[in-house]
């Protein structure tokens, strides 16, 4: 599955799984956050990704 | 004549990926290439308002920032907006793209951008819009304003337009009824002869270009389940060691993250002009989320993280790169008994 902040290109060329990501500069983290709430940020985004390849919903 | 003008923080003089983040903001009159497309289309032709606006924000916020924008134009009691032209720049097509789409269908005036046939805009928004083919190169930036110009001009007056070849706008798949000479059987067997010839044909109706992809059946058990990190955002090891170019890469690495829990930003570089790496480089699991995966992979909910994560460059790419290296990755994830990627993108 994909993590992007462009989903509608990942659409547009048929991703079936994606998650929508934290911007472009950083897909999985968050520059303004505290480590520990970037490391947050980013386990949230990762068990969305596991959750999207669980499932069978667009 | 009333124009609103589009610009990125590029073009709009703000500065460069470090302004990226900026939020939309609106100048009176016309700026750097503004004044440009104001000489080239003449008469009374004057840019009212010029929006520029960060190609990051533009992305990241693109539903608020177009509302926004509509309402400028709306105000500014526009005849005509313009957006770019765009050239290669991904984002910037993307939000000039969504841009046109939105004034055309809720304010009903001509509206006119400008990108490279590769740029992700103009496959989202070419069916929908007349997208100047600018190419690549933005020191055509005056040719590319004037065939703007010139098919502005026609919408204007309501000029019938012409095919995509003759007014140099991006094919938009649409298909035109037309009396001709030769019926389609004849027409017909002159282009496979042509083909068979091996000489030049020109196809009337071109298929589009991304077929569906089927999707693969869910993770029943993902405590079993073996997954595979993919990044396009060009992270690779300090040196580059296979050359992975930053701009339509034509290569892919696979590097090693065997009894790593966390990627450090003097181990990495990044190869991928299209985006600011700073943030990625003080923590390249900002764009490779080895870390938390790792994390999960002790926690038990994950069966096994690959030890070793694959990575290019998406930026400027070309299907025919991209569509290969997408197979070879696949092929090879096949082989070592991958159940699942997760790909990152910027």
């Amino acid at each position: 599955m994909q993590i992007t902040a462009a989903l509608p290109v990942a659409k547009m060329v048929g991703a079936n799984r994606t998650v929508l990501g934290n911007g472009i500069v950083h897909v999985v983290g968050d520059a303004k956050a505290t480590p520990e709430k970037e490391k947050e940020v980013r386990r949230k985004l990762v068990e969305q990704a596991l959750s999207a390849l669980q499932s069978d919903e667009k | 004549m009333r124009i609103v003008h589009y610009l990125n923080q590029f073009f709009g003089g703000l500065g460069g990926e470090e302004r990226a983040g900026t939020p939309l903001e609106v100048r009176e009159g016309a700026l750097g290439p503004g004044k440009l497309l104001e000489q080239l289309l003449g008469g009374d032709a004057k840019v009212v308002t010029t929006l520029i606006c960060g190609d990051n924000h533009a992305v990241e916020n693109q539903d608020a920032m177009v509302a926004d924008a509509i309402e400028k134009v709306r105000q500014a009691e526009a005849d005509l907006f313009v957006a770019g032209p765009c050239f290669q720049a991904g984002r910037y097509g993307m939000a000039a793209g969504a841009l046109c789409s939105a004034v055309q269908s809720k304010l009903s005036i001509p509206v006119i951008t400008g990108m490279a046939d590769e740029n992700p805009g103009a496959d989202l928004y070419r069916e929908f819009l007349y997208i100047v083919d600018s190419g690549t190169n933005a020191a055509r930036m005056r040719e590319v304003f004037m065939t703007m110009a010139n098919l502005a001009r026609k919408m204007m007056s309501k000029t019938p337009i012409g095919s995509p070849k003759e007014e140099g706008y991006l094919t938009r798949g649409l298909i035109r009824d037309q009396f001709v000479e030769k019926t389609a059987g004849e027409r017909l067997v002159d282009m496979v002869l042509a083909k068979v010839k091996g000489e030049l044909f020109e196809s009337e109706m071109v298929p589009t270009a991304f077929a569906p992809v089927p999707m693969p059946p869910s993770i029943k058990d993902l405590t079993k389940a073996k997954i595979m990190l993919i990044t396009d955002g060009g992270l690779v090891p300090k040196g580059n060691p296979d050359k992975i170019q930053g701009s339509v890469a034509t290569r892919w690495g696979s590097y090693s993250i065997d009894g790593c829990d966390d990627l450090k930003g003097e181990d990495y570089e990044i190869s991928h002009g299209g985006y600011d790496p700073q943030f990625v480089h003080q923590d390249p699991d900002r764009l490779v989320p080895l870390d938390v995966m790792r994390q999960l992979e002790k926690e038990g909910v994950i069966g096994e993280l690959y030890d070793e994560f694959l990575s290019t460059s998406g930026l400027a790419n070309p299907l025919s790169n991209t569509r290969r290296m997408g197979r070879e990755m696949a092929a090879k994830a096949k082989q070592l008994g991958i159940d699942a990627i997760i790909l990152t993108s910027t």
